[in-house]
């Protein structure tokens, strides 16, 4: 959250890594993954430019043992696993609610 | 002690005095021989500081940049070009509030090319966040490093200082001069403590992005710095006055007591219309001059009251801000706004022309004839060959 001048200190420095600051109120759409069509080949973990997904291991019964998952705290919605998708899984959804 | 010192030479005593632990310089004429000295003084074992030789100007504020973000104190120098090169550099100096101090020697830009004085290159510098004190003479120019760095490193500034002194008038021109005593000078101005200083055990980000819900408040605080710079100046001079028995101030009155007209000038000039005014004052003229020391943070509320009574004013400019009038005229105005006598600005010794006593006579009197008939013209190119159009 910003913050008024006064809480601000002299020189502008970042006092957090960049990983702590969220930012997915950039996002005006939301990429979704279909798991029922998902191969697991990570070409879209591989093409995030965010590192917004993660490789997380799959729930228990799931075709593979390994799933892309997005971190929506990190997504800023640019599109680019949906259409790096070589079996199109990947649609991008309106967003509900603004930031 | 008492010496004759080049104008550039009590620039690199004022550098020694204040203990800088990184000088980063490239050399211009006619900034070189500073450096020159401040080498000397480094090979002599006089001075205990690193000489870091750069590829350009604009690598020297760089690497005062990077030197001072560990907090240790970092000196430079330069004049014309070589600050119009660094002007990217003086921009993030201010911007991540680091107090460097730099010695500029106020030159002419070209083309065409010029070596002599004009203000034009530190006036052009006005809005990157720098104070700019003009010094008169060469104790001036020694004793402003040193005051300096005292209100650049004050925690309620932390903004990087300029000291200009005029090519050749000032930097190649010996005047006697008062060398202070080290121990006053470490009395007066304590080591540097930054407070955003680099701490390796303390990892920090520099030079991150920010927001544009958050941006504006960082200017502001640094709008504020500079604000509250006026009030550190003032005791900056108390007690240099009290340590070393020189006063300054962010405006000098010259035998303002009485005037009707005044002359308003920044630099050498201001030392030759000492001079002019004096003689025009033996002869009953009621003229006075206020000089301008500090052009940043500009001391609006003493030039308000300076000037607001008088009949007319005279402003001189040794620079032109092209599209309208002089940067300091432009000031002065604004400054008066709303109870301003008439104001009118003369265009004087550009390029290192000399402004003579003849010159400000001849202002003198056209500012009385402005005083009694109202202004002409708002602005003229005084000693202009082939006249005005």
């Amino acid at each position: 959250m910003p913050y008024p001048w006064q809480e601000l200190e002299e020189a502008p420095i970042a006092r957090v890594p960049t990983s702590e600051i969220k930012r997915s109120s950039w996002r005006t759409m939301r990429p979704v993954i279909d798991y029922d069509r998902c191969i697991s080949c990570m070409i879209c973990w591989k093409f995030c430019p965010d590192v917004a997904i993660r490789i997380e291991k799959a729930p228990e019964g799931h075709k593979y043992d390994e799933i892309p998952v997005i971190d929506y705290d990190y997504c800023k919605g640019c599109g680019i696993c949906a259409n790096e998708c070589p079996v199109k899984c990947i649609t991008m959804e309106r967003e509900e609610v603004g930031p | 002690m008492k010496a004759v010192l080049t104008g550039n030479e009590s620039a690199a005593w004022g550098a020694r005095l204040s203990r800088p632990k990184i000088v980063a310089a490239y050399p211009i004429t006619p900034q070189t021989t500073i450096v020159e000295k401040i080498a000397d003084f480094i090979a002599n074992g006089e001075m205990d500081a690193t000489m870091i030789h750069v590829e350009s100007e604009h690598s020297a504020m760089a690497t005062c940049i990077s030197a001072e973000a560990t907090g240790v104190r970092t000196y430079t120098a330069t004049s014309s070009q070589g600050l119009a090169l660094m002007h990217e550099m003086l921009i993030w100096a201010a911007g991540a509030r680091l107090p460097i101090v730099m010695s500029v020697v106020n030159r002419a830009f070209a083309p065409p090319w010029s070596i002599w004085s004009d203000h034009m290159d530190t006036v052009a510098e006005r809005d990157t966040g720098w104070l700019q004190f003009y010094a008169e003479n060469n104790q001036e120019t020694l004793d402003s490093v040193i005051l300096a760095y005292r209100i650049a490193e004050d925690r309620d500034v932390l903004l990087p200082a300029m000291v200009t002194e005029e090519a050749f008038i000032l930097s190649h021109t010996v005047e006697p001069v008062e060398i202070p005593d080290q121990g006053a000078v470490d009395d007066y101005l304590p080591p540097l403590d930054l407070p955003h200083r680099l701490r390796p055990g303390e990892p920090v980000g520099y030079g991150s992005l920010m927001m544009p819900d958050q941006y504006m408040e960082i200017r502001y605080r640094m709008a504020r710095a500079m604000r509250r710079a006026r009030r550190v100046e003032e005791k900056a001079y108390e007690d240099f006055w009290d340590t070393f028995g020189r006063l300054y101030a962010p405006v000098e009155e010259y035998k303002m007591d009485g005037a009707d007209v005044a002359l308003v000038i920044m630099g050498s000039i201001a030392s030759t219309a000492k001079d002019v005014v004096d003689s025009l004052r033996e002869r009953g003229r009621k003229v006075g001059l206020l000089r301008i020391r500090t052009f940043r943070p500009f001391p609006a509320e003493e030039v308000r009251k300076a000037l607001s009574s008088m009949d007319a004013v005279a402003v001189l400019d040794r620079s032109y801000t092209f599209g309208h009038l002089g940067a300091l005229a432009t000031e002065v105005r604004s400054a008066l706004y709303g109870s301003s006598p008439p104001i009118k600005n003369y265009i004087v010794g550009l390029g290192g022309r000399d402004v003579r006593v003849r010159d400000l006579e001849w202002i003198v009197s056209d500012i009385e004839k402005v005083a009694k008939e109202g202004l002409d013209r708002e602005i003229t190119w005084v000693n202009l060959r082939g006249g005005e159009e």
